[in-house]
């Protein structure tokens, strides 16, 4: 092994993404890429109306095409595939992959065909026809809760899926509800702001829709399953579940996977229904979604409506916060539809020291595609909720709005602070990241070139907000499938490593975070390291990449299993070296005495005893291989302060982002430019929620919004450049010190954006804006009045 | 996003692909594909058979002479950005066409199938028509020339006959004391025109001896502004002068609007005269 004289130290640095240059170049492989001999294609039949009880269903044209191996209808389907699986905590209507007899949103699957081609695939779909009675559309979440004008599931009268569900002071571990000290906050208050604000409908828009190859082998009796998924184990889990194998027969693989956002956390049906079918039929089949299915059959994120109330004294003080949250969860529960408002009510505190906060949950269904998780997921709504609340209070009581939130943090010395809804805050400063902010902004340089901009006629307005939110998910308590994370170190013949993560990432690195960690560790070059992940059969457990745990307990458990082969490499080292292994460093390719590195072994030579221990040292076993799991005892919660200069064209309504500066603060980082990295994009998501992005639904139930035509993602010429900064306030949660950073930038950003957009148009009396920021509602407001 | 069975066929001249047209009934003609497939691969539209003409040489180019530039059908949006005779003498056009879709689209994007295709959202229908081209026809019988007016006859509608081939734009070149611009409300999902604005302005002395203003986007087909080309008229280019003529802007749109969950027909003609202004402000310094 050839290695430099003396290796730097990785953690911490700017070190390029190892996966960047196979990706760039086009050389990833992902799920439409898995081909198969004798492989069948999938295309499923969709509801075009939104509600409405199958009649009957002929396919008798379409099994008439030739090259046609298969179709079955949703009542076929249920005579082998049960239920789709949900985990949450809450009762859910029985949901089938494949309706079979009454449809519940525009995209709800009918009956999937096999066939020899894609494009013969989707004649066939396209020959069948269904006759369907059609049922009234319930579109509007509030009116829903009437039973109006329909209810979508028997067992759940008025369209309630859960609640309403109270938490916070006042409330008993039964539930039990005492409203004393809540009232009792707004009766003593000076001033309360009280405002209904909707947080929309949001597709998460992966650049990669979702694919599946399912791979049945009769004989060998085992099923490998391809998927675009966040989380193969959890796909294992119920693919083997649902189709009556174990799990030692079903190896699920995450190939490349471009972008999930959330999105790719949930089981599909299509999955379900893939390996079922190919089981059933003994071939291997795929599928891959197209860009227009994406928008109706791939989850939606967000869509919640949210009544705040904050009670406060004139000189700031807060003492009391409502929050009633009624989310528009479509037509079933997925995988954790219901959990995610969970997560608003959770974070209703904010970064605030609320003296009582009640948060009240109702979940709602309607005929639209379901919700689920998206980059956030809960944390971005309740941000929005508490801070565009805050800045209206700022904004009532004629105080600037950074020194609002400073009179209302919670302190340094008060960690971990436990909240009146029930979450534990590991660690935090949020002052000191106000503080960075400001600086970075020029805060009251900011606030003299809006006025003298304002003088000059021009409509600028700046917004300010804070977050915190939670990272590192689990625990195992918290999440149905465990919150654990699973690592294996293996230190090879030649010296080489090889390590298995049980996290899948997808966009977040870890190839590259993970080596620089255990390079460090070893004393080994970044070169020698690979990081294999996403597949079941060589990464032998594992839970997922979702809700910022990648690092936190993924990365955790990494270093666990790589401490444990060092304690085992030394070892060796030391009855090579006839040392004390207490006495041995490892660093630049060699083990060696502390302060003797000439005398010592190379990592290689050391590496090849263990593999041929002639003789074995007392006590130890050959082989150099180590796992760990990593359960993490609470979750961590990052924070920040983003701050935004946004101006209003006059004339037309249109919104330009001028400047947007986002502290954040995600504890010890491994790689500061991949943290940059995910704050781009996830700072892109979170604009793009405020000024471009809406799911939209017509009174009938139609989508609107249902191709990139319609639908607006954000793009980099729609912004300035991105000016950031960071604090940093380690987790005691985890050995590393790491929060977490993948959803950050999604959370702080949002309210700012609007913030600054009221900021801009205070002078026509508005006092909120319902996102999102659309030029011709702006134009109204500055124009008409009438918004 | 899979296109339903149709035949293909590729033609090597303008005669064979009239011929191809004859011999299948239905067919459409193919050129950049840029408008076409996209509505094949959605089953928006399904034809028997696809006749390509991408290939026909003498639909390509741009040539300049009789004080009009002859743009071939199958000219790209990337080569007109970057032509010096269009920038030369049609100024509005370059701007528009460099605007559409991103580069990989200007690549493959043509002028004549854009227009043959007649989106009411598209960019350069509204320059053609705001600078006066005429659009060359070959059909059954013979070759006919058509006036924006007359070629765009409503929302993906063209004076185009089953057995038509656009195959060239004719553009009036601009004479020194002339200027025009485009400029464009973009919708944020597909960059498309939610208004969009082209003023041709001739100006000597900073005096409008003549101006032609269209507006796309509102309507399902250009609207030409002749209330505020009559208000410029022999007026002095000055801003207030354009920012009172470009006011009287939506007065020409009529009733019928576009509008859609982005952007309502209403607010689409009240924010016109902002951007016909700003298309004659710019118009007006380039004549200078």
């Amino acid at each position: 092994m050839t290695a430099p004289a003396v290796l730097p130290k990785l953690v911490g640095q700017r070190v390029r993404r190892r996966e960047d240059p196979r990706l760039i170049q086009g050389r990833g492989t992902y799920v439409d890429d898995v081909t198969i001999a004798g492989l069948q294609h999938l295309a499923f039949k969709r509801s075009d109306i939104p509600h409405g009880r199958i009649l009957s269903i002929d396919t008798s044209a379409a099994e008439a095409l030739d090259g046609v191996e298969a179709i079955f209808t949703g009542a076929q389907i249920a005579e082998f595939l049960g239920p789709m699986p949900v985990p949450t905590p809450f009762p859910a209507p029985e949901h089938r992959a494949v309706a079979a007899d009454v449809v519940r949103y525009v995209g709800d699957p009918v009956a999937v065909v096999v066939a020899r081609d894609r494009y013969l695939a989707r004649d066939a779909a396209d020959a069948i026809t269904v006759d369907c009675e059609p049922l009234p559309a319930v579109v509007d979440p509030e009116a829903a809760l009437s039973g109006q004008p329909a209810v979508l599931h028997a067992d759940f009268p008025n369209n309630v899926a859960v609640g309403p569900l109270p938490a916070g002071t006042g409330v008993g571990r039964g539930g039990q509800v005492d409203d004393s000290a809540v009232d009792g906050a707004f009766a003593e208050a000076e001033v309360v702001v009280s405002q209904r604000m909707v947080n929309q409908r949001l597709a998460p828009t992966a650049i990669e829709p979702r694919g599946v190859v399912a791979h049945f082998e009769p004989g060998k009796e085992t099923l490998t399953i391809w998927s675009s998924t966040q989380n193969p184990h959890i796909l294992r889990t119920h693919v083997a579940a649902l189709t009556g194998l174990g799990q030692d027969q079903v190896r699920a693989i995450a190939p490349e996977v471009g972008g999930g956002f959330g999105a790719k956390i949930n089981i599909y049906g299509e999955d379900l229904v893939a390996a079922a079918v190919s089981k059933r039929l003994g071939l291997p089949v795929k599928w891959v979604e197209d860009r227009s299915e994406a928008f109706l059959a791939t989850i939606h994120g967000r869509g919640i409506i949210g009544y705040v109330d904050i009670a406060a004294r004139r000189d700031g003080r807060v003492l009391g916060l409502k929050l009633r949250l009624v989310a528009d969860i479509g037509a079933y529960n997925m995988l954790l539809t219901a959990v995610v408002p969970t997560q608003t009510m959770r974070m209703a505190n904010g970064t605030y020291a609320f003296p009582v906060v009640r948060a009240t949950l109702t979940e709602v269904f309607t005929n639209k595609t379901p919700t689920d998780a998206y980059r956030g997921a809960g944390r971005p709504e309740a941000a929005y909720f508490v801070e565009r609340a805050m800045d209206m209070l700022a904004r009532e009581i004629g105080m600037d709005p950074a020194e609002l939130r400073r009179r209302n943090f919670i302190q340094p010395h008060q960690f971990p602070y436990k909240t009146q809804v029930g979450a534990l805050y590991d660690s935090g400063d949020y002052e000191k990241a106000l503080d960075r902010a400001l600086e970075k902004a020029g805060w009251e340089q900011l606030k003299a070139e809006r006025d003298a901009a304002r003088a000059d006629g021009r409509l600028v307005g700046l917004g300010l907000s804070m977050y915190v939110e939670i990272c590192g998910l689990g625990p195992s308590a918290r999440l149905p499938n465990g919150g654990w994370e699973y690592s294996q170190v293996t230190v090879e013949r030649d010296g080489r490593i090889s390590a298995t993560t049980g996290v899948s990432p997808h966009g977040q690195g870890n190839e590259t975070t993970f080596a620089q960690m255990l390079a460090d560790q070893f004393g080994v070059p970044l070169e020698h390291i690979r990081i294999h992940h996403g597949d079941t059969a060589v990464v032998k457990q594992g839970i997922g990449t979702f809700g910022s745990r990648s690092q936190a307990v993924g990365g955790a458990a990494l270093h666990l299993a790589g401490g444990k082969v060092k304690t085992k490499m030394a070892k060796f080292a030391a009855a090579l070296l006839e040392a004390h292994e207490g006495d041995l460093v490892f660093e630049n390719g060699r083990i060696a005495v502390a302060g003797a590195p000439a005398a010592g072994k190379t990592f290689a030579e050391v590496a090849a005893y263990a593999h041929r221990p002639v003789k074995l040292p007392a006590g130890l076993e050959p082989g150099l291989s180590e796992e760990a799991f990593f359960e993490p005892p609470n979750n961590t919660y990052p924070f920040g302060c983003h701050i935004a200069l946004l101006e209003v064209d006059r004339d037309t309504g249109e919104p330009r982002l001028l400047r947007m500066v986002a502290v954040d603060d995600a504890g010890n980082l491994i790689n500061p430019l991949i943290v940059e990295g995910q704050i781009h994009g996830g700072l892109t998501q979170g604009i793009g929620q405020a000024l471009v992005e809406e799911v939209v639904y017509g009174d009938d139930g139609q989508p609107l919004t249902g191709s990139l035509m319609d639908y607006a993602i954000p793009r980099a010429t729609d912004f300035p450049r991105f000016e950031l900064d960071n604090t940093v306030t380690p987790t005691p949660v985890n050995p590393l010190g790491a929060k977490g950073v993948g959803e950050a930038g999604t959370i702080g950003s949002t309210p700012c954006i609007v913030s600054a957009a009221v900021d801009a148009l205070g002078g026509f009396g508005v006092r909120h804006i319902d996102m999102l920021l659309r030029p011709e509602k702006l134009w109204r407001i500055i124009h008409g009045g009438n918004a | 996003m899979f296109a339903a069975d149709f035949e293909y066929y590729r033609a090597g001249s303008v005669a064979e692909a009239r011929e191809l047209l004859a011999a299948h009934p239905g067919a459409k003609l193919l050129a950049g594909g840029h408008s076409l497939i996209p509505l094949l691969k959605l089953r928006l539209a399904a034809p028997a058979a696809v006749v390509d003409i991408g290939r026909i040489g003498e639909l390509h180019g741009i040539s300049n002479g009789g004080g009009a530039l002859h743009i071939g059908a199958l000219t790209t949006h990337a080569e007109i950005a970057a032509s010096a005779a269009v920038n030369a003498g049609a100024e509005a056009l370059a701007e528009a066409a460099s605007q559409i879709g991103d580069p990989a689209v200007r690549n493959r994007g043509t002028i004549g199938g854009n227009v043959a295709h007649a989106d009411p959202a598209s960019d350069l229908p509204t320059v053609l028509a705001a600078l006066g081209a005429t659009f060359t026809v070959s059909g059954p019988d013979g070759e006919r020339s058509l006036a924006a007016a007359d070629f765009f006859q409503g929302m993906m509608a063209t004076a185009l006959g089953e057995h038509d081939i656009l195959t060239a734009v004719n553009v009036p070149a601009a004479g020194s004391g002339s200027g025009s611009a485009y400029v464009k409300f973009s919708h944020p999902a597909s960059r498309y025109a939610v208004v969009g604005a082209a003023a041709a302005v001739t100006g000597a002395g900073g005096t409008c001896a003549g101006a032609s203003v269209a507006v796309g986007g509102a309507t399902a087909v250009p609207v030409r502004c002749a209330s505020v080309e009559a208000a410029l008229a022999g007026r002095a280019l000055s801003a207030d002068a354009i920012a009172a003529a470009a006011a009287a802007a939506g007065s020409d749109f009529g009733d019928d609007l576009l509008g859609d969950v982005f952007a309502s027909g209403e607010y689409r003609k009240a924010v016109a005269p902002v951007y016909v202004q700003r298309a004659l402000t710019a118009a007006a310094e380039r004549a200078g």
